[in-house]
C-alpha cells in the first residue's frame, strides 16, 4: 500500500511574479475556466500532466518549479 | 461557479420540482384508488417530457443571466468577458464522469429493485413507478456527488 502524497504549487506566488497576473489571465492562457485556477491553486484539484505543463509554459519556467511533489513522512 | 456547476444545479432543481409534482399527483391517489386502476402513463409521459423543456428553458435563463452579469462587472472592473462564460475544461470533465459513475451505481441499484417487483408479479403500476423513480434518484444522486466534488474537491 502506497504512502499518501500530497501535490503543492506555487502558482499564486508564480502569478504576482509575473506582473501580478490575474486568476482570469491565466484561464485564458491555459483555455480553462477561472474556477479551475483556482481549485488548483488551492490544492482541491490536481491537473493532467499535459495542463501542468501548459501552466509551466505561461511562466516560462520548469515543472518542478510550479508544482511539488512530496511524499509524506509517516 | 462555473458554467457547467450551475447546469447542474438547474437540472438538479427541475428534477426535484418535476419528481414533487409527479408524486404528489399521482402516488396521492393511492389512498384513494387502487394501485392497478390509477392512470399513471400519462402523467408519467408528461413529467418526462417536462424535465427536458424545463431544463433546456432553465439552461437558456441561466446562459443569459449568466452573460448579463459577466456583461456587468466586466464594465464595472473593467476586465472579463463574456466569451468564457460557458467554458468547459478537463476538471468538468472530470467531475462529469465521477458523478455519472455515482448515478449508474445508484441506478443499477435501483434496477435490481425493480426487477424483484417483476420477479414477483407485482402490479405493472409498481413496475413502472420504481423504474421512473430509479430513474430520478439515479439522476440526482449524480447531480448531487457532481456539486459536491465541486464545491469540496477531489
Amino acid at each position: 500500500m502506497g504512502k499518501p502524497t500530497r501535490i503543492s504549487n506555487s502558482i499564486r506566488s508564480l502569478r504576482f511574479a509575473a506582473d501580478e497576473m490575474t486568476q482570469a489571465e491565466l484561464a485564458d492562457r491555459v483555455h480553462v475556466t477561472r474556477q479551475t485556477i483556482i481549485a488548483i491553486e488551492q490544492g482541491r484539484y490536481s491537473p493532467s500532466l499535459e495542463m501542468a505543463f501548459q501552466i509551466a509554459c505561461v511562466f516560462a519556467v520548469p515543472l518542478d518549479e510550479v508544482f511539488h511533489y512530496e511524499e509524506e513522512k509517516s | 461557479m462555473s458554467f457547467e456547476e450551475k447546469s447542474t444545479w438547474v437540472s438538479m432543481v427541475v428534477s426535484v420540482l418535476v419528481l414533487s409534482a409527479y408524486s404528489m399527483f399521482v402516488l396521492g391517489q393511492l389512498q384513494s384508488v387502487p394501485a392497478a386502476q390509477i392512470a399513471y402513463q400519462r402523467p408519467m409521459l408528461i413529467a418526462v417530457g417536462a424535465i427536458i423543456v424545463m431544463t433546456i428553458v432553465g439552461t437558456i435563463l441561466m446562459s443569459i443571466g449568466t452573460a448579463v452579469s459577466a456583461e456587468i462587472s466586466a464594465k464595472i472592473s473593467g476586465g472579463g468577458s463574456v466569451a468564457e462564460i460557458d467554458r468547459k475544461d478537463e476538471r468538468d470533465d472530470d467531475i462529469n464522469r465521477r458523478g455519472e459513475l455515482v448515478g449508474y451505481y445508484v441506478s443499477s441499484a435501483g434496477a435490481l429493485g425493480v426487477l424483484a417487483l417483476a420477479m414477483l408479479r407485482y402490479d405493472q403500476f409498481w413496475i413502472a413507478n420504481a423504474l421512473y423513480l430509479t430513474f430520478m434518484v439515479g439522476g440526482l444522486a449524480s447531480a448531487t456527488a457532481k456539486l459536491i466534488v465541486y464545491r469540496r474537491g477531489f
